[in-house]
């Protein structure tokens, strides 16, 4: 059995918008383990980086409550001057888009280097340079004793990510945050960064929050799931069960409106409405509701909790129980119909 | 009847340096591609960032100007040498990848949707109005947002409104330049349903142009795969994705994630082997310049780029 990494309970991020404080995760509570991946799925607006910016200690004005116990001690809230200690050594964190995540102005020897300089204070310069090399090298960079003393545009998009892949690794983090590491990329890069990243968390023996809106990467990356809905988790589950036996109907219909890989498919599920903003957040009741209004207001919850229906599997409101495409007919669902 | 036919492009960017700016070298972003779309017909044109995709569409606006080669559209030869320039703009139109960036921010909706015919038509205050509301009605947006700006408009209903912007002069075909990358998925699926219906309303014609072959393998009848500035492979849709014969092509197809995660360990036994025979076999596709060989048809409707022999 491995050990707990990380451990988040009833985390809630507000910021604050005129006078008062609006939560953009609300009550959020996961754990992970070590050598584990936990994706963390959901449209813009969902949470999902909120949550990830909370762990990393990147929010500067909002109100952090809960805890989140990394290796058992509570770093919500910690000053900055203990936080910088821990972020970029074992915390780590890897960027969306790799061309604004690193400076135009600094060669990509000197930019590795940082991380270095503020955590391993006893490498001579030379030392870092020769780590900097071994890292550029280790993250599959072609010649990297040129890299070493290039500018960022000087790289592709892809070398870019390797070399943001290469800083976060740069202290062994324990804990590894990937916030749409492979957004920006064409899909045979994507791939190349993926394996690359499974490769070294295995090294490492780290533990990976991986955040992403593609469920193709989910699906090939991660061993547990969360999905997220207008701040909170509405499901939680292994890779599988949350693949082949999704519950909640967030997550349904977000499986549905993929473009399948087979041909069989005419239309895609299009989810009603918007996610609605920070503002106008209903705060009562289940909050997809209103996205699904074909589905009687007598099928949710007054103050929906998340229910484990199988063993580690969590869905939130009980709405899931009744829920139906309304392209589909009632009657088949209530048959037991799943889709696949 | 092909509407759109394109023969032998080439278009060639120079490099300028040296004391008085002179030409020393070129980028041959694309180099000799050749392909027809049929009325009524979605091509998708896939490839990597780079391998001249995006330039072909452009190309095809009459956005950049080709070095060589043969644009037809309707019989019309776009880029005659002499004389006067053909503008077929009404009846071809573009749709922008961004739809952040590709609405002017200062202007109205109606002011937006309204301007292709401000340009080609006659038409008074109250009739453009009008036109305007059928047109956003047409792409499901309300008839109160026509003194709206973009900001007030969601990713999803700003694509939307980029589609009544080019849908407005009734044109034949349209030019997608990755319509749906910017968006989430939810939005995606809205604005590739969208796309299809308009098609199937307007018997348009649509030259679909990205990178996410899940995307392109929904939307698309026939297929071309792009790699530094050439054709590799064309081909309907169930050959390229069924029967992939290039390298790169098969590559590309390796790399699309399965969304189904009990196939995962398959998959990358797949990517994997697909990966090694790439290593191994990738020259043999490509002669001594690094340029990928002529398209060849193998069967009648799949060209690929393979050497004389075998």
């Amino acid at each position: 059995m491995s050990k707990t990494l990380l451990e988040i309970k009833n985390l809630t991020t507000s910021f604050r918008i005129g006078e008062e404080y609006y939560a953009a995760v609300d009550d959020v509570s996961l754990n992970l383990q070590e050598n584990e991946v936990l994706a963390i799925v959901g449209e813009s607006g969902s949470g999902k980086s909120a949550t990830a910016f909370s762990l990393m200690g990147l929010h500067n004005r909002a109100k952090i409550e809960g805890e989140i116990l990394f290796k058992g001690r509570d770093i919500a809230n910690l000053p900055t001057s203990k936080m910088n200690k821990i972020r970029g050594n074992e915390i780590s964190m890897i960027f969306q888009d790799p061309l604004t995540a690193l400076n135009p102005l600094m060669e990509i020897g000197k930019q590795i280097g940082e991380v270095l300089l503020l955590h391993k204070k006893d490498m001579s310069k030379q030392e870092r340079r020769d780590y900097s090399i071994e890292l550029l090298e280790r993250v599959g960079l072609p010649r990297p004793e040129r890299v070493v003393d290039q500018f960022p545009h000087e790289l592709s998009g892809g070398m870019r990510q390797r070399v943001i892949i290469a800083i976060a690794i740069a202290n062994k983090p324990e804990l590894l945050i990937a916030d749409e590491p492979t957004t920006a990329l064409d899909v045979t890069i994507q791939a190349q960064i993926l394996d690359l990243m499974r490769e070294l968390k295995d090294d490492l023996n780290s533990g990976v929050i991986l955040i992403t809106h593609d469920l193709g990467v989910v699906a090939e990356m991660a061993d547990r799931v969360a999905v997220m809905y207008a701040g909170q988790i509405v499901e939680i589950a292994d890779v599988e069960s949350l693949f082949v036996n999704p519950q909640h109907p967030y997550t349904r219909s977000l499986l549905s409106s993929v473009p399948a890989t087979d041909f069989a498919q005419d239309r895609l599920h299009v989810i009603q409405g918007i996610v609605p903003s920070l503002k106008n957040l209903p705060r009562e009741g289940c909050r997809f509701k209103e996205r699904i209004p074909w589905i009687e207001d007598t099928a949710h919850e007054e103050d929906p909790q998340l229910h484990e229906i199988s063993e580690n599997h969590y869905v939130r409101c009980t709405c899931y129980q009744h829920f139906y495409f309304p392209e589909e007919s009632k009657e088949e669902q209530t048959n037991g119909v799943t889709e696949s | 009847m092909a509407l759109l036919k394109v023969d032998d492009l080439k278009i060639h960017f120079p490099i300028r340096g040296g004391i008085l700016n002179r030409k020393i070298d070129e980028v041959r972003a694309v180099d000799g591609v050749s392909f027809e779309v049929k009325e009524g017909q979605t091509y998708g044109l896939v490839g990597e960032s780079g391998s001249g995709k995006t330039t072909t569409g452009k190309a095809v606006m009459g956005l950049n100007s080709i070095t060589d080669g043969d644009i037809y559209f309707e019989d019309t030869h776009l880029n005659a040498k002499k004389g006067k320039k053909v503008d077929v703009r009404k009846d071809v139109q573009m749709i922008f990848q961004d739809p952040y960036s590709s609405l002017n921010p200062r202007k109205r909706v109606i002011d937006i949707v309204a301007e292709p015919f401000r340009n080609y038509e006659k038409m008074s205050k109250s009739e453009e109005k009008e036109k305007v509301k059928d047109l956003l009605e047409r792409v499901g947006i309300s008839k109160d947002s026509l003194f709206k700006y973009p900001h007030e408009f969601s990713g999803g209903q700003r694509q939307r409104i980029g589609v009544a912007r080019a849908i407005a002069l009734n044109p034949k075909l349209i030019i997608a330049d990755e319509p749906v990358s910017a968006l989430d998925v939810s939005v995606q699926a809205q604005v590739l349903n969208f796309l299809q219906d308009i098609q199937k309303d307007l018997n348009l014609t649509l030259l679909f142009i990205a990178h996410d072959l899940g995307v392109i393998k929904h939307m698309c009848d026939r297929i071309g795969i792009m790699y530094q500035g050439r054709l590799v492979e064309e081909g309907q849709k169930e050959d390229i994705f069924n029967n992939p014969q290039h390298i790169y092509t098969k590559r590309l197809v390796a790399a699309i994630p399965d969304v189904d995660p009990r196939r995962r360990e398959e998959h990358q036994r797949f990517r994997a082997q697909v990966k090694e025979e790439y290593q191994q076999s990738f020259y043999d596709y490509f002669d001594e310049n690094g340029m990928a060989y002529d398209l060849r048809n193998i069967s009648d409707t799949h060209k690929v780029a393979l050497p004389e022999r075998g």
